[in-house]
């Protein structure tokens, strides 16, 4: 219960400046803590067990509000658990908060949430990266020792760089879907932000496993990411892409990152370079994809069985439309418009199964990269933390940031993001691994490898020491 | 390009209401965004099977059996309006 409480004692100092949270309970967590505590004084402790997680606010938590960050939900309590919440709860794990979080996952900045835009704690005027902004804050601000988080086209990993910590996004239908409300169903995978890369193993041994309950997930053993972890470096051959290092990388951002793949070589590791020749299709490929999935799972809220209701309409077609103009924010409705577009009679073919076709261009590139190499390492953006408020006008702007992180999601590899230095305004750089299908293991070998070697993932923001 | 009354259209089938006023700023963010998928559109890709999933997983099935409890009234406690187990909506057959 001391740590909880520790930890509720910082959310409760920090947390209205940071914005990280949408709903912190202490009754309810210091009740699990309680309870967690017994299972200790049994001899019934495992590793988490009192552990306080933040999870991400769309984790459906059984009596907590999951809102989503929209208004849509805003009052919404969720009747069931998540997969991911059932199996903390299992591990002894107590829930600390729900985190803040671009709306319906949909953003690069945590600027999208209807509850408001969540801070980068190493600069009160820079964003924190999105879409699980609120994750990244909360455990770079030690406000949470680790949280969920989730990644459709890099929002486990761009947040984790732009804060400072480690994040991982595993294979695609690793960790089970089952009550993470969905975005884009084939690009969306559950995942975690913690201070260090074993940290991560230690809570995606947790997540990871099959469940029946969704449709996609993989029926496959799960690693001992632990044990893999200590694997080291040594002769693993890292994969630089040739089209990474262009103009469109910010100096200060490929300095840190060309300084850790030195460490690395000296850790033991070889460099080759590969080629991602459809690279540049990326992320055109992707704001067709995701758009569309999202304009299909979206269409649930409608007023009928859960979420907001529109107060004044003259007709079942007039409540549907008002109620979601008013639930769903302006990024929101974009992408869904966009969606319905790419989808509609006439535009099929030639948006949505075209983009379908190069997506699987493009996770072959990845295949045949990984013949010559183990892992893929490059930056996870293309500069540091940018302005709150900076990219507000336009959307596409933001879009083309995501270009490293977005072809690992078309492919459904796994991806690992972890702090290598600092950039301008002494903002954080994420180093972003990227391994082949399952290879969650290798990942974090590398990860540990380099964080036992230098100590950047060891760096508080200043004020939050 | 998309002009003001496709997306008028799209909103419609979208089910989202756009007040006119708000239309051309609208129209305009969509087209940009179309602008950078236009990138795609013109690739060769003959002879490429789509891919939706990562895997290529097909759908599995199980038994058909109930599984899932009752649990209706702990559900509809989040609903905006229910009467007797029955979600409330204005009326839709005259």
């Amino acid at each position: 219960m001391e740590l909880a409480r520790a930890y509720l004692d910082r959310i409760a100092r920090h947390g209205a400046a940071l914005n990280a949270f949408i709903t912190v309970d202490p009754e309810k967590t210091l009740e699990q803590a309680r309870r967690a505590d017994e299972r200790i004084a049994r001899g019934e402790a495992q590793p988490l067990t009192g552990i306080p997680i933040a999870h991400k606010d769309l984790f459906c938590a059984r009596g907590w509000k999951t809102t989503c960050g929209s208004r849509m939900l805003a009052d919404w309590i969720a009747p069931y658990d998540a997969h991911v919440i059932e199996s903390f709860d299992r591990a002894g794990a107590v829930l600390l908060g729900k985190a803040n979080m671009d709306e319906f996952a949909m953003g690069s900045s945590n600027e999208n949430s209807f509850f408001g835009p969540v801070k980068n704690p190493w600069d009160a005027a820079a964003v924190p990266g999105g879409s699980s902004g609120g994750s990244a804050a909360a455990v770079a601000a030690r406000l949470a020792p680790a949280a969920t988080g989730t990644d459709t086209g890099g929002s486990i990993r761009q947040p984790a760089s732009f804060t400072g910590v480690t994040g991982l996004r595993p294979t695609y239908g690793r960790v089970s879907r089952y009550g993470m409300v969905a975005f884009a169903s084939s690009l969306d995978q559950g995942g975690v932000l913690a201070a260090s890369a074993h940290d991560c193993a230690m809570l995606l041994s947790v997540m990871a496993g099959f469940d029946a309950r969704d449709s996609t997930c993989v029926d496959r053993p799960v690693d001992d990411y632990e044990r893999g972890m200590r694997d080291g470096v040594r002769g693993m051959r890292l994969g630089i892409p040739k089209q990474y290092f262009t103009a469109d990388l910010a100096a200060d951002v490929a300095q840190p990152i060309l300084g850790a793949i030195e460490q690395l070589k000296a850790l033991g590791a070889t460099v080759v370079e590969v080629d991602l020749p459809n690279q540049h299709l990326s992320v055109p490929v992707y704001y067709v994809i995701a758009p569309a999935e999202a304009s299909s799972n979206l269409s649930r809220f409608d007023g009928v069985r859960y979420g907001h209701r529109a107060a004044d309409y003259a007709d079942l077609n007039e409540m549907y439309a008002r109620t979601r103009a008013e639930g769903f924010g302006a990024e929101v409705k974009r992408r869904i418009l966009i969606g319905t577009y790419v989808l509609s009679h006439g535009y099929y073919d030639a948006y949505y199964l075209q983009a379908q076709r190069l997506r699987r261009l493009i996770a072959r590139d990845f295949s045949e990269a990984f013949k010559a190499c183990d892992l893929i390492v490059g930056p996870a953006a293309p500069s540091v933390a940018y302005d709150l408020g900076s990219k507000a006008t336009d959307p596409v702007q933001m879009y083309l940031d995501d270009l490293y992180t977005i072809p690992i999601n078309l492919a459904g590899l796994p991806g690992m993001s972890i702090p290598c230095g600092f950039g301008a305004k002494g903002r954080p750089v994420g180093l972003q691994m990227v391994g082949n299908y399952w290879d969650e293991a290798r990942m974090l070998a590398a990860a540990h490898a380099f964080q036992q070697a230098t100590d950047w993932h060891t760096h508080t923001p200043p004020g939050f020491g | 390009m998309l002009s003001l009354e496709e997306v008028t259209r799209i909103a419609r089938l979208a089910r989202i209401d756009v007040p006119e006023a708000e239309l051309p700023v609208l129209a305009g963010q969509l087209n940009g965004i179309l602008g950078l998928v236009d990138q795609m559109r013109a690739v060769d890709t003959a002879g490429v099977e789509p891919m939706s999933h990562p895997q290529d997983l097909t759908q599995r099935l199980r038994d058909d059996e109930a599984t899932d409890p009752d649990l209706r009234d702990e559900y509809q406690a989040g609903a905006p309006a229910v009467e007797n187990g029955l979600f409330v909506v204005p009326k839709v057959i005259e």
